[in-house]
């Protein structure tokens, strides 16, 4: 299966992923490669077939609403690049415009 | 005190420290003092934290002393940096978690040190465990203790490195699609994946969620059982961790294994298998025999399919999951950002390497619109019938034995440059992992002086089976006339 550039262009767009021109280039090839092998996978009659999408046998897991401790926030911010007032700062989220 | 304190395995050093043959500090310190003289050239380590290793040894003592018997009491580990550490650097080998101090110890963790362990440090991986070679580590290659040309497997190349080169008495791991059992077959050392939920995966880094699972690397399969017994278990904070009982894996270890049914599927030994590859493992399985067990043809008809159905489900999982490294909470930031999506992206360009790049593409286009049904649908229904195939399997025999990797360790940069030809390296090793299944491999010889594995796979939760199983062929084998490994040539 061949993948256009465009194509190229979506995904990396989609997954929020700057690449160079070589990178695009090259994962261009590269997709197309992986996804013909992935073609095998056509040869299969998987009609009546269900979905697996875990392994084990499980249910929906609740517990009781309670509080509890948990960990305090400096710990929990202190990896963040921006922190201001006990909160994350970013770039502006919304075009002000 | 006896020589090469750091040749141990953790039960002959349990002994050791119970009998007052050497502290904990000394072992500790034999171990510090070979990672020292060796890992410039093996590369196994990432961060080796040197001084809580001491500290944690001497408080060992102090409990060894008063009489106190934890399980791994004074005994040296590494854990695999996939693993988060509470005030211990933790990358992922990734540039875009270069610095992150992680809050919490992985639920793993917490329990090696509940049952009185010594850390010493954070081993190299493939970035974010996507690879089968160790060479996409963002930070330094891994090179296999036996030859320093040839590469150690992936993505637990630093764990299985350590442990060969007795850089640790024992390592964790993570196998997502043989990342535990691909490098302990390339390294010469016993590595097991459990079933799917037996071990809790708070605090492991995700890579793809439906599969990830940590193992262990160890010295032999005693050292194994052992781990398991203390990592085993459920935990409130894994909602996917299993809810089943944990035998003591340790104490049934020496079970016989008499009339014990082994399959050997087609499959496994087909085109592509190095037939010298082969003959170890057939070797192997007849050494089994004579211990008791008998062998049984079995069939296993979408074994081909495990691959295109892997490197789809896994990479789809992967794109979601590291959609979190961003540069918002932790890791590579850009404090002069002024829009958030390019900030997002360009962090994301910089901070994953090439290997990370083309798993979220693929992903990113697997899941998206237009490809999702003919993707992620299809892999996951092809996915149902390898399952399918090893509970037919499983009807008749009790355990399924193969390779673990059709070829020796491979030259370093060999299939850097080739995806598809580095996925094949998986090819034995995929099927269980998306079938969920326990499994380990075990050394069972050389081929040019490089290990081989034998790959043991067993039902869910039989993990005590296939330990015993395990144990068996070590004590037929016995001691391997091992070559010399390179990293003690001279």
């Amino acid at each position: 299966m061949s993948i256009d550039r465009s194509q190229v262009d979506h995904a990396a767009d989609l997954a929020r992923l700057e690449l160079s021109d070589d990178e695009r280039e090259r994962l261009r090839g590269e997709l197309g490669q992986i996804l013909q092998a992935f073609e095998a996978l056509n040869t299969l009659d998987t009609e009546h077939i269900p979905p697996t999408a875990q392994v084990i046998p499980l249910g929906n897991v609740e517990r009781d609403d309670r509080v509890a401790d948990s960990l305090p926030l400096d710990a929990m911010l202190h990896n963040a690049p921006r922190v201001e007032d006990g909160q994350i700062r970013v770039p502006p989220v919304l075009d002000e415009s | 005190m006896p020589d090469h304190l750091h040749r141990l395995t953790l039960h002959a050093a349990a002994d050791g420290l119970r009998d007052g043959q050497f502290s904990s500090v000394e072992l500790t310190q034999a171990l510090l003092d070979r990672i020292q003289a060796v890992d410039d050239r093996v590369g196994a380590y990432l961060t080796v934290t040197a001084d809580l290793a001491v500290e944690q040894a001497a408080a060992a003592d102090k409990r060894l002393t008063a009489g106190d018997n934890g399980p791994l009491l004074g005994l040296p580990i590494a854990l695999k940096d996939v693993l988060t550490t509470a005030g211990v650097e933790t990358t992922c080998a990734s540039r875009i978690l270069q610095g992150f101090i992680p809050p919490y110890d992985a639920t793993a963790v917490t329990r090696l040190k509940q049952a009185g362990a010594v850390t010493l440090g954070k081993t190299n991986m493939d970035e974010f465990a996507m690879g089968s070679s160790n060479e996409h580590s963002a930070y330094k290659p891994v090179r296999n203790p036996w030859d320093l040309d040839k590469v150690p497997g992936g993505s637990s190349g630093g764990s299985a490195a350590a442990v060969a080169a007795d850089e640790c008495l024992a390592a964790l791991g993570s196998d997502t699609g043989g990342s535990v059992r691909q490098p302990a077959a390339l390294c010469g050392c016993v590595g097991l994946k459990p079933t799917y939920g037996r071990i809790s995966r708070f605090g492991l880094i995700a890579f793809a969620s439906s599969l990830d699972q940590i193992g262990v690397l160890t010295k032999d399969v005693t050292d194994a059982a052992l781990l398991l017994g203390v990592l085993a278990g459920h935990d409130p904070r894994d909602s996917t961790s299993a809810e089943e009982p944990v035998p003591n894996y340790a104490g049934e270890l020496n079970r016989d294994i008499r009339g014990l049914r082994i399959g050997v599927a087609p499959e496994y030994f087909g085109e592509g298998l190095d037939s010298r590859v082969g003959g170890s493992v057939r070797a192997a399985i007849d050494a089994l025999l004579g211990a008791g067990a008998t062998r049984h043809e079995i069939t296993l008809p979408h074994t081909e399919y495990a691959l295109p159905t892997y490197y789809v489900i896994a990479p789809s999982e992967a794109s979601a999951n590291l959609a979190r490294y961003n540069g918002v909470k932790y890791g590579l930031s850009d404090p002069q950002a002024t829009d958030v999506d390019e900030m997002m992206a360009r962090i994301r360009g910089r901070g994953f390497g090439s290997e990370v790049k083309r798993r979220i593409m693929i992903g990113t286009f697997a899941l998206s619109s237009g490809y999702y049904d003919a993707y992620y649908v299809r892999a996951q229904k092809v996915r149902t019938l390898i399952k399918s195939d090893f509970e037919t399997a499983f009807r008749d025999v009790d355990v399924i034995a193969a390779p673990v990797v059709p070829t020796p360790a491979f030259d370093l940069g060999a299939k850097l440059d080739d995806p598809v030809a580095m996925y094949q390296s998986d090819i034995m090793t995929l099927p269980a992992s998306l079938a969920g299944l326990p499994c380990l491999s075990i050394p069972c010889g050389f081929v040019d002086g490089l290990p081989v594995g034998l790959q043991l796979i067993a039902p869910p939760f039989a993990e005590s089976r296939l330990l015993q199983t395990a144990r068996a062929y070590e004590r037929t084998r016995g001691p391997l006339p091992a070559p010399t490994k390179a990293i003690d040539a001279q």
